[in-house]
């Protein structure tokens, strides 16, 4: 019988999401206990309305980044630059709106996917160092994540008597793009969690009935393998940061909508972190190779359920790194083969002054 | 032919990208003369204002000289300098202690958090990136615990004397409207800049352990066999970089005389795109000190252009710098290529 | 220990987990010779060298050498080293981005009474210890920026200046040409009138005649024997590597070994002045459809590197290739792949399984390479091709969903095997497909391959060490040699002792 027990307790904690889950079970007890009312639903002013509706909700931006930066930490790479990359296809979705109080200086549908086009040609540009250029990933997307938010201003720009000057906040005054960041007509769930679960979605049915996420995963593990079984494994690791770039713009038109304008400054400020983060913490290893989309999916909403209860808890925005810092540390130094190799050592040294008693 | 030969083995040296850095420096040096010469470019303090506004530049980029010669990069150093900068001032105007004690206490801090990123780099293998990724968010986050409110040093004396002093060159005056003869001034920061600068080059340069950091940039794995202790002269070059990124930190505070929580936010990066565009190779083994002083000064003209035109905007300070970054990765990696075609 | 000894190595065992890598091993070593250590894959060499050199602790046996007392245990090779042993290995294990002195004198450079480094005493040092081995070079330009053979110099300089008694040249041939492996031995020869004691790893038997004055030849771990130079001919030398008495020379039936013609009907593959420098010299080779055709020759011969250049595995530098009556202008294994070729390579880890995906996975990556990204093969198919090849090479795994480093050697190997057999290739390249298996799945895959060739009529190119099993699998034998195809050799009634008189050189 114990024999039994034993297998299932093994396989109930050996299993890949495991770990995340308890993660987020932690920080959600946790939050229980502090607030009793904390899983309370309700709807007021026609739409839902609670903590969990909360976390969801903030939560769907760093989703979106994380599908994205899963990819680029399976090829064994990482992308940097998500946060600035955000906040320059905000300001080019933005400054195509404009500013009216009666139209749109350009159709909607085409301004978005100007941003989307934007992030994709940003992603393209750090796939394009990485990939075919061989420079380190740190170093390639370093490049954007300075300019980024640079180039961001110089495109927020306004007429101010006659003259365009760049540097602006730039509000939109439209009701349906406020729609993207926040409710749809008599739809009682925020439209982000829709747009984070379709590209969840979206992104489970292109990486499991292609074999994009085999391959990804084969450059990952053993790319002169990979090579030898004929993929090319240059394209691979493209793409994956040019959708990486796609996922960043899309993250960054839903944050400019929750603020109705494009803030060069603080739109996807510290999310490059967060998203790392996410990845770390949905198990998966950050020296690339297999990859799991639900573990990322829940390390996200882990961080978000922890960003809002350290808010409850009356940290800032501005200390809330710190908290996130040493996470991160504690889940690689785990993950460390020198760790682990220090711990077995030590083990044999107990285990074996035991047998010499 | 012989400057055919000679261009030729500059070309396959390792410092050839240094050379390209002093011709750039110079070149661009010399535009901005013809170009800029109505907004001042040409005179004197000009040159000592780019050295007194990237004098904490200076310190950092040499110490991330050393972090990426071996192999590694640190980018918490903007952070640590804003956290610096915030202990300073809090230490100083809330806890009313001296300016000496508060300079000893930061720049210890900065040693204590190199061992500990060096620890976890060297002994743990961990990727440099994410340990320095986590720490610069640590220290950001710290500074915001110490104070999410501004802090200005207004009170204490020493500091500010050491911050406002002005040391007169003996050269270079200028005689204005009035006929008085003005000579071009720097701070003590320039002083304490140019001094770090100059250890760090010797050290890199007539120490056994600035040889080991060269050595295990080149190849780890030789290093090793050759009987050098690659883990520790990791762990101390991690250590010596905290030490500096603290005392750019100090500096750096010299000129704001205050502490703020988005203080010398990007300054990691102004750091590395000095150090590179200073000819130090990314994939370490090759760099100089004094290229990434190059390196900084490259980007003081730039900010001094871009200053100078005065219709373009501040953002472009980073796009430029950005693109002088890519331009020269790119080019180190063409470098590369060639060379190992050539040895072939 | 003898007066002219330097070096004793009794009864060296050393095991690691599940193998015995050393059993019982002696090795003695004169003052002032060159002594050759031999030996095919997993001989022990090179774990001889890394007990000798500290890398590895030994399990057993002593170590003695000239000076001391006592026996001696090297921890590092930094300890081996001040115990007078020095080593240079096949890859330059120098620094290239550091000066040709500081490379010499690095961890123990010349210092100035306040601590800093003395470049000028340093570089004028160097000067010194390069003109022992008879170089002369600026000695404060990049090591990098020299050729191999240079560099190699230089690390023979640095490990002789450490004041070796014993010098390791670890296969420091390999990436020579011919003038610069006489400018070596030149310096290897005055070392050796300067009484230092050498041994030399290497493959390439020629420079073994030409410099080495006693052989010490290991197999599988356990010590063959150590012959002077002269009492052991090439052909008895390859036999005693490979394993086989040799007692008689006249028992050679030299002319079995046809050189004969190839059929030239119905040829599937034709190289033409195929090669790639630095690798393998231009060769010419014709294949026939359903043909078993042998690559043979010792360890660096060029073996794999001729059937990577056909698979496009490494881009061949001339030649042309003609596969199925038209030129294969491959630029990746890709190509190869769609045109019906299969390749399984010599080092399984590094280049075979795909660790952490499943034995599904695994088995049909290279068809879901060649099918295409977006047209993923159904996974009821996945799982009837998988658990078909599973069964059908009998593939001891727990499910198909197993992850394949959970897999003992074999059946990794069954997996990337059958990886291939799913794409039903036309020209199938195994590179030492038995190589560190167990016996009966060694015969399992001997069986395949002539059940492959003779019922689906697949073109195999065979690799292996064990002429043997060669023997009874191929067709016809190429044999290389020294980086260069030599000869061929048909197999019609030869035996082992042909194939070993053609690898020595004497087809």
């Amino acid at each position: 019988m114990k024999h039994n027990e034993n297998t299932l307790v093994k396989r109930i904690t050996g299993a890949r999401l495991f770990l995340p889950l308890v993660a987020l079970a932690l920080v959600l007890i946790v939050n229980i206990i502090k607030t009793p009312t904390f899983f309370n639903i309700s709807i007021q002013n026609g739409v839902l309305y609670g903590y969990i509706i909360d976390i969801i909700n903030r939560s769907s931006e760093l989703v979106i980044l994380a599908v994205g930066m899963t990819l680029v930490i399976a090829t064994g790479g990482i992308d940097i630059s998500v946060g600035a990359v955000s906040a320059l296809a905000a300001a080019v979705c933005i400054r195509l709106l404009g500013s009216s109080y009666d139209a749109y200086a350009n159709p909607m549908f085409l301004c978005i996917l100007a941003g989307l086009v934007a992030g994709i040609l940003c992603g393209s540009f750090n796939g394009f160092l990485v990939a075919k250029m061989r420079i380190q990933a740190m170093v390639a997307t370093l490049i954007l994540f300075t300019a980024g938010r640079g180039i961001a201003q110089l495109i927020s720009a306004r007429e101010i008597g006659g003259k365009m000057v760049s540097g602006q906040i730039i509000y939109v005054r439209m009701e349906s793009f406020k729609a993207i960041g926040g409710f749809l007509p008599k739809v009682v769930v925020p439209t982000p969690v829709f747009i984070a679960a379709a590209v969840v979605v979206l992104a489970y049915l292109i990486l499991n009935r292609t074999a994009l996420g085999m391959y990804i995963q084969t450059v990952g593990i053993n790319s002169r393998a990979g090579r030898l079984v004929g993929i090319n494994s240059t394209f691979i690791i493209f793409l994956c940061y040019a959708i990486s770039g796609m996922m960043a713009a899309l993250a960054g038109i839903i944050s400019s909508s929750r603020i109705y304008s494009s803030d060069a400054n603080n739109i996807g400020l510290n999310m490059e972190l967060d998203a790392i983060l996410a990845v770390a913490l949905g198990g998966n290893n950050m020296a690339g190779g297999k990859f799991s989309l639900a573990g990322s999916v829940i390390g996200a909403l882990t961080i978000q359920a922890l960003t809002t209860s350290l808010y409850a808890m009356g940290v800032t925005a501005d200390q809330l790194p710190v908290y996130k810092a040493v996470v991160v540390v504690i889940i690689v130094s785990i993950q460390s083969e020198e760790l682990k190799g220090w711990i077995r050592m030590v083990r044999q040294q107990i285990s074996a002054g035991k047998e010499a008693a | 032919m012989n400057v055919l030969k000679w261009f030729k083995a500059k070309i396959s040296g390792p410092d050839f990208l240094l050379f390209v850095t002093v011709v750039l420096f110079v070149v661009m040096y010399i535009i901005g003369l013809i170009v800029y010469s109505g907004q001042g470019f040409g005179k004197m303090q000009t040159f000592m204002n780019m050295l007194i506004d990237n004098a904490a530049l200076i310190i950092a980029a040499a110490g991330m000289t050393v972090v990426i010669i071996t192999g590694g990069i640190d980018i918490s150093v903007g952070s640590v300098v804003g956290l610096v900068c915030m202990m300073l001032a809090f230490m100083m105007e809330k806890m009313g202690m001296s300016a000496w004690t508060s300079i000893a206490l930061v720049l210890v801090f900065g040693v204590v958090f190199g061992f500990v990123q060096g620890w976890l780099i060297a002994y743990l293998k961990i990727q440099p990136f994410i340990v320095t990724l986590a720490g610069m968010f640590f220290c950001r986050g710290l500074t915001a615990m110490i104070s999410v409110e501004q802090i200005a040093i207004l009170s204490n004396q020493t500091f500010l004397n050491m911050a406002k002093k002005n040391i007169y060159m003996p050269f270079g005056a200028v005689v204005n409207k009035r006929g008085i003869k003005l000579y071009p001034f720097i701070h003590p920061n320039v002083v304490i800049a140019l001094a770090a600068l100059l250890v760090i080059w010797y050290v890199l340069k007539y120490t056994k352990f600035g040889r080991s950091v060269f050595a295990l940039g080149g190849n780890e794995q030789s290093a090793m066999l050759m009987g050098l202790n690659v883990r520790r002269t990791k762990l101390k070059a991690y250590m010596l970089n905290g030490f500096l990124a603290s005392l750019a930190g100090f500096v750096f505070c010299l000129n704001t005389t205050s502490g703020f929580v988005e203080q010398a936010r990007g300054f990691e990066m102004e750091a590395i795109a000095s150090t590179v565009i200073g000819g130090t190779l990314l994939t370490g083994g090759v760099g100089t000190a004094i290229g990434s002083f190059f390196g900084v000064m490259i980007k003081a003209i730039i900010e001094t252009y871009i200053r100078s035109n005065g219709t373009l905007s501040s953002w472009w300070n980073k796009i430029v710098l950005s693109a002088l970054l890519c331009f020269f990765i790119v080019l180190q990696r063409v470098f590369a290529i060639i060379r190992s075609k050539r040895l072939k | 220990m003898d007066k002219d000894t330097v070096l004793t190595m009794r009864s060296i065992d050393k095991v690691f987990p599940g193998v015995q890598a050393l059993k019982d091993v002696d090795f003695t070593l004169k003052k002032g010779e060159i002594h050759a250590l031999m030996g095919e894959n997993g001989a022990g060499k090179s774990t001889l060298i890394k007990v000798l050199t500290g890398v590895y602790l030994k399990d057993g046996g002593e170590i003695r050498i000239e000076g001391e007392e006592n026996p001696i245990v090297n921890h590092s090779p930094e300890e081996a080293q001040r115990n007078g042993i020095s080593t240079v290995y096949q890859e330059v294990n120098l620094c290239p981005n550091i000066s040709v002195a500081e490379n010499i004198f690095i961890g123990r450079q010349p210092l100035l009474p306040w601590g800093a480094v003395n470049w000028k005493k340093m570089n004028r040092m160097a000067e010194k210890a390069l003109a022992k081995v008879g170089l002369e070079l600026s000695v404060t330009r990049a090591l990098g920026e020299y050729s191999v053979a240079i560099q190699q110099m230089v690390a023979i300089a640095r490990a002789v200046d450490v004041e070796a008694k014993v010098l390791i040249l670890d296969e420091p041939t390999s990436s020579l040409d011919d003038n610069e492996v006489k400018k070596l031995f030149e310096v290897m020869r005055s070392l050796k009138a300067d009484g230092v004691a050498i041994i030399f790893v290497t493959h390439f038997l020629e420079q073994v005649y030409e410099v080495c004055d006693t052989i010490t030849v290991l197999r599988n771990g356990e010590l063959v024997g150590a012959y002077e130079i002269e009492d052991l001919p090439r052909v008895k030398l390859v036999a005693s590597m490979l394993g086989h008495e040799y007692d008689d020379l006249s028992e050679i039936k030299s002319a079995a070994a046809e050189t004969g013609e190839v059929d030239e009907t119905d040829l599937v593959l034709e190289a033409e002045g195929l090669g790639r420098s630095g690798t393998i010299k231009p060769f010419d080779l014709k294949i026939r459809k359903g043909e078993v055709v042998g690559l043979t020759g010792l360890l660096g011969s060029g073996r794999s590197e001729l059937a990577r250049l056909l698979f496009c595995a490494d881009r061949p530098d001339h030649g042309d290739l003609q596969f199925k009556k038209s030129p294969l202008k491959a630029h990746a294994p890709i190509d190869s792949i769609k045109q019906g070729m299969a390749f399984l390579p010599e080092d399984r880890k590094e280049e075979g399984i795909i660790a952490d995906l499943s034995v599904r996975e695994n088995l049909m990556i290279a068809l879901q390479a060649r099918t295409g990204m977006f047209r993923l093969l159904p996974m009821a198919k996945q799982m009837e091709l998988a658990k078909q090849f599973i069964d059908t090479l009998r593939i001891k795994t727990a499910s198909t969903e197993t992850l394949v480093k959970q897999l003992s050697g074999g059946n990794q190997q069954k997996v990337i095997l059958g990886r291939w057999l799913i794409t039903n290739p036309e020209f199938l390249i195994l590179d030492e497909p038995t190589r560190g298996i167990d016996v009966g799945t060694k015969a399992e895959i001997q069986k395949l391959i002539v059940r492959l060739s003779e019922e689906e009529n697949v073109t195999i190119m065979f690799i292996s060490s064990e002429i043997e099993e060669m023997l009874r699998t191929v067709d016809r034998l190429c044999v290389l040699c020294d980086r260069e195809k030599t000869g061929e050799l048909k197999n019609s009634g030869i035996g082992q002792h042909d194939v070993m008189t053609a690898i020595a050189g004497g087809v």
